[in-house]
């Protein structure tokens, strides 16, 4: 059966529109899109003065272009709380619907990839366009963007080093006049002033001798005083998604490494290359953050063999030699391995080459009362006082930490 | 936005005039409008009615340009707008058979709502005027009071799906003659069982005394009746009336208790506010029956675009265009739910039950299988069924009377589960139950059903108003718990505490384990917008 058409399951979300051809279906345009937000942020300041928590989420929406390739999209989005009944949790875990036709009871119908399903509660909705994209919603990625946050520990590395702190490049862009002229921003703003005055329109095929082309939209690459980013260095990503990380503690593990990611690409561009890697009991690497992200959680916990398979890759690929490495994990503190011995092993062995471990216990509700057998294993270990410039630990309650505590949490971990 | 042409108004008159002489009931007057793009990004937020307030809220969802599903996951738009006269919405170049199979479609909607006793308390109102006479008096209060004005919107909002549409639809329909009067129940009631705490016999008694004297004398039953307990009981009319005193009002839904009790409104400087939170109120009285009869108004509109255009003689050269349309509208997905389906199913299910005589006691008794099989009394009465279904019925009632295993078997209807498959790496759906009762309860729970929160009269006073959550099986979600309170708090004007449930999971210690679940009772109390949480 073909599983990729959408399944409906809730009652409501067909209506005549959508069923009936000649009822006026909603389009997308293009001019809404276009109109500013920042009134509607002024307003949601106001709420702050007026001693209201702000309604206006960023929602940041990855959209995945090629294999390695995620833009980092932020559209507003509100929601109204109300008293609602959860349907998530209920000892019945399983999501049913209704069905027709033939077959026994117990018979298989059809099949959907796991990693579809979002690994964190506030993944976004069904449908086509929002198949290739990841998002949850915070009220200020700004914020963590303009942080001024600084990988740690950061040394001159590799082949690539350069002598001088500044060039000089062709990467400003100015409107107007310049070098070089920027074809594709200066075709994003033709299309965006064609857009206010009417000549693209979606249902049409765009007619490019219709649009206007105005001096202020062509867009030049002028020559400019640029900071040389010489340090180059490679981020390991390491989530645990096993059983016990569903919900509230992959939430705050994905939230903050998006964080991390988006803050990562925003200041140090290509000079990061991310590497990402998934672990229950076993470890397994993904190809991008997208697949990072979305993985849906899985079995048991056994936390050595990501670090094993970092150590391998480093090895494998030589990495420490040119390369600063950092490497974020992210778990609710569950171990199966109680006494952490291979864990131990590994992470001193890693020890030997990284510029920093940055580890966060997000916890789970029940085990707030003690500590967790990570902690426990790193504390007796004394790794965290004798390495304390190389590894850091964050622990904090995944069920009430928000945003504001999770870029607390990355300023521990990168301090 | 501007009218169909004369020529397509014309098809709809034709339609209504046949629809008409089918049975239906309706309106003589209804208004069809061609919509353009740009209309439709100001009407979407606004369930459809152009005059409905502004929100600033709507306006994030406009630019957000998802339409509005996520911010109104209950209230979808409509395109059939249940208002004085109906309203609905077309594209402009639609064929003139397609027209015809919509406007039946169409005009099944209209007689439902104005017929269901669900929409009952809609019934007198031009929804679209007095809208607009509100988002006008909304924008004037705006001139003077600015932002605060969409605070109180928006706090309104936090809590309008309590709104008590229940308790306005027990007094709509309550006969007038069925009532029995305060004075009976309070006597009845109060009187003799707590002050007199007479012995149940001796009620009962009573009890048939009163209705032997009301069956003798009618309605002057009542008058000789308390001439004799004003002898009995000397005191009764000064208690009675020390009780209509003190009285405290029941049913009262939150937002109805916030206006009459709340100390924050009474003061004269925010009495203005009271106005706001009773269209906020009014608003989603008149919304709450539509999302509680989806799939019967779905069921019931497929139901005669179906019987009166394949009767029509303009069908003529297209029926499989209509064959096609009318499949992606009706038919049941072989996973996933159709509501239009469903309703439509279960209405012709019940109309051939009705036909064969089988809506009935005596088949009911009726154990021999051969007999139940074979059972035709040939009474025709199949329509007049569905139209007692169409004013009386709404999806709970359909659902929970008529979802039998014989309509489960004749549909070969089943409910899907989903699991993981961990070799895999997949998530199978496989048919989990072909049980009648499964694929009833799997439906029941997909019904919208807000929670039930009510007001604690003995914990509530001035400066605490105490709200309790009737716990159904579900826990609220507890993100929204915080910003909800805070808004109620800004209404109340104090400490405001909810008490509810709360499930938690007790992780399992190894693999084979399945996780257990634990109810916890929990009190939240916010004051100066600071939330506590506590285990009670």
């Amino acid at each position: 059966m073909d599983l990729k058409r959408k399944i409906v399951t809730d009652l409501y979300e067909l209506n005549d529109s959508d069923v009936l051809p000649g009822y006026y279906k909603p389009k997308k345009t293009f001019v809404t899109g276009l109109q500013t937000l920042d009134e509607l942020l002024e307003r949601d300041k106001k709420r702050e003065e007026d001693g209201f928590p702000r309604k206006i989420r960023l929602g940041r929406i990855i959209k995945r272009k090629g294999a390695k390739d995620n833009q980092v999209i932020v559209v507003p989005t509100t929601t109204e709380p109300k008293f609602e009944h959860d349907d998530s949790i209920s000892e019945d875990q399983e999501e049913q619907t209704g069905g027709s036709g033939d077959g026994e009871e117990g018979e298989i119908l059809g099949e959907r990839p796991l990693e579809q399903e979002s690994g964190s509660g506030a993944g976004p909705g069904q449908g086509d366009e929002s198949e290739h994209e990841v998002g949850t919603d915070a009220f200020d990625l700004g914020k963590v963007l303009t942080e001024k946050f600084s990988l740690p520990n950061l040394k001159d590395k590799g082949k690539k080093r350069s002598l001088t702190k500044f060039t000089y490049d062709l990467t400003d862009k100015h409107r107007g006049f310049g070098q070089v002229i920027d074809k594709k921003s200066t075709l994003e703003r033709v299309i965006k002033t064609n857009i206010i005055l009417g000549n693209v329109r979606e249902e049409e095929e765009i007619d490019t001798e219709e649009l206007i082309i105005t001096p202020q939209d062509q867009v030049y690459r002028i020559l400019s005083k640029e900071k040389d980013y010489e340090n180059q260095a490679v981020v390991f990503f390491l989530r645990d998604y096993s059983g016990s990380m569903q919900g509230k503690p992959t939430e705050v593990v994905c939230t903050q490494h998006l964080f991390i990611y988006s803050w990562l690409m925003y200041q140090y561009q290509n000079n990061v290359i991310p590497r990402f890697i998934l672990h229950d009991s076993k470890a397994k690497e993904v190809p991008d953050f997208y697949t990072y992200y979305r993985s849906q959680v899985a079995g048991g916990t056994n936390i050595y063999p990501a670090y094993e398979l970092v150590n391998q890759i480093v090895e494998m690929e030589h990495l420490s030699a040119d390369y600063n490495i950092y490497v974020f994990h992210g778990t609710d503190g569950d171990d199966w391995d109680e006494d952490g011995r291979q864990m131990i092993a590994e992470t001193t062995k890693m020890l030997s080459y990284v510029n920093r471990i940055g580890i966060t216990v997000a916890k789970n509700s029940w085990g707030l009362g003690g500590l967790s057998a990570v902690e426990k294993y790193l504390q007796r270990s004394n790794l965290l006082k004798e390495r304390s410039e190389l590894i850091k630990m964050d622990v904090m309650p995944a069920e009430t930490s928000d945003e504001k505590r999770i870029i607390e949490g990355i300023k521990t971990l990168i301090s | 936005m501007y009218l169909i042409d004369q020529h397509t108004k014309s098809i709809m008159e034709e339609c209504k005039s046949r629809a008409r002489d089918a049975g239906l009931k309706f309106d003589k007057e209804s208004l069809e409008y061609i919509v353009t793009n740009r209309d439709l990004i100001e009407l979407s937020p606004k369930l459809m009615i152009p005059t409905l307030y502004d929100y600033w809220v709507n306006d994030v969802e406009v630019l957000k340009g998802k339409g509005i599903y996520k911010l109104y996951p209950n209230n979808p738009y409509e395109t059939v707008i249940n208002s004085r006269p109906a309203i609905s919405y077309y594209n402009d170049n639609n064929p003139d058979w397609l027209n015809i199979m919509i406007f039946y479609h169409v005009i099944a909607h209209i007689d439902f709502f104005q017929n269901n006793i669900f929409f009952k308390h809609t019934w007198n109102d031009d929804f679209v005027g007095q809208a607009l006479a509100d988002k006008r008096l909304i924008d004037g209060l705006r001139s003077e009071y600015g932002r605060w004005v969409d605070y109180v919107i928006e706090f309104s909002r936090s809590i309008d799906n309590l709104v008590g549409y229940y308790d306005i639809l027990s007094k709509t329909n309550l006969p007038i003659n069925m009532g029995t009067s305060e004075r009976v129940e309070f006597y009845f009631g109060e009187f003799l069982q707590e002050i007199h705490k007479v012995p149940e016999m001796l009620l009962f008694k009573d009890i048939e005394k009163y209705n032997s004297l009301i069956m003798e004398q009618g309605s002057i039953g009542e008058t000789s009746f308390f001439a004799e307990v004003k002898i009995k009981y000397p005191e009764f009319q000064a208690k009675f009336d020390k009780y209509l005193e003190k009285r405290k009002p029941k049913n009262k839904d939150l937002m109805e208790f916030i206006i009459d009790n709340s100390p924050f409104l009474k003061k004269e400087t925010n009495r203005w506010m009271v106005s706001v939170i009773n269209i906020i109120r009014n608003t989603a009285l008149y919304f709450s029956p539509q999302s509680r009869t989806k799939i019967i108004n779905e069921g019931w509109a497929s139901y005669w675009h179906d019987e009166l255009f394949r009767k029509d003689e303009r069908i003529k050269g297209h029926e499989v265009d209509y064959a096609i349309i009318n499949a992606g509208v009706t038919s049941l997905s072989r996973v996933g739910l159709n509501p239009y389906a469903i309703g439509l199913r279960l209405i012709q299910y019940v109309e051939d039950l009705a036909d064969k005589g089988k809506l009935n006691f005596n088949f009911q008794k009726i154990n021999n299988y051969e007999i139940i099989e074979n059972y035709d009394l040939k009474t025709g009465t199949g329509k007049e069924a569905i139209f007692d279904l169409r004013t009386n019925f709404s999806d709970f009632m359909l659902l929970n009377t008529f979802i039998t295993q014989e309509f489960v078997n004749l549909h070969n209807l089943f409910v899907v589960g989903q699991r993981i498959n961990e070799q895999r790496g997949t998530v199978e759906y496989y048919i989990k139950s072909r049980n009648a009762q499964d694929y009833k309860s799997m439906l029941l729970d997909k019904l919208q059903h807000p929670p039930k929160i009510t007001i604690d009269n003995n914990k509530t006073n001035e400066k605490n108003l105490y709200l309790v959550h009737k716990f159904e099986g579900k826990q609220l979600i507890k993100d929204y718990i915080p910003e909800t309170m805070i808004g109620i708090e800004f209404l109340w004007g104090d400490q405001v505490q909810l008490e509810t449930t709360e499930i938690y999971q007790i992780p399992p210690r190894s693999e084979d384990e399945e996780p257990k679940y634990e109810n916890r009772r929990v009190l939240y109390t916010v004051k100066n917008k600071k939330i506590k949480k506590e285990y009670i």
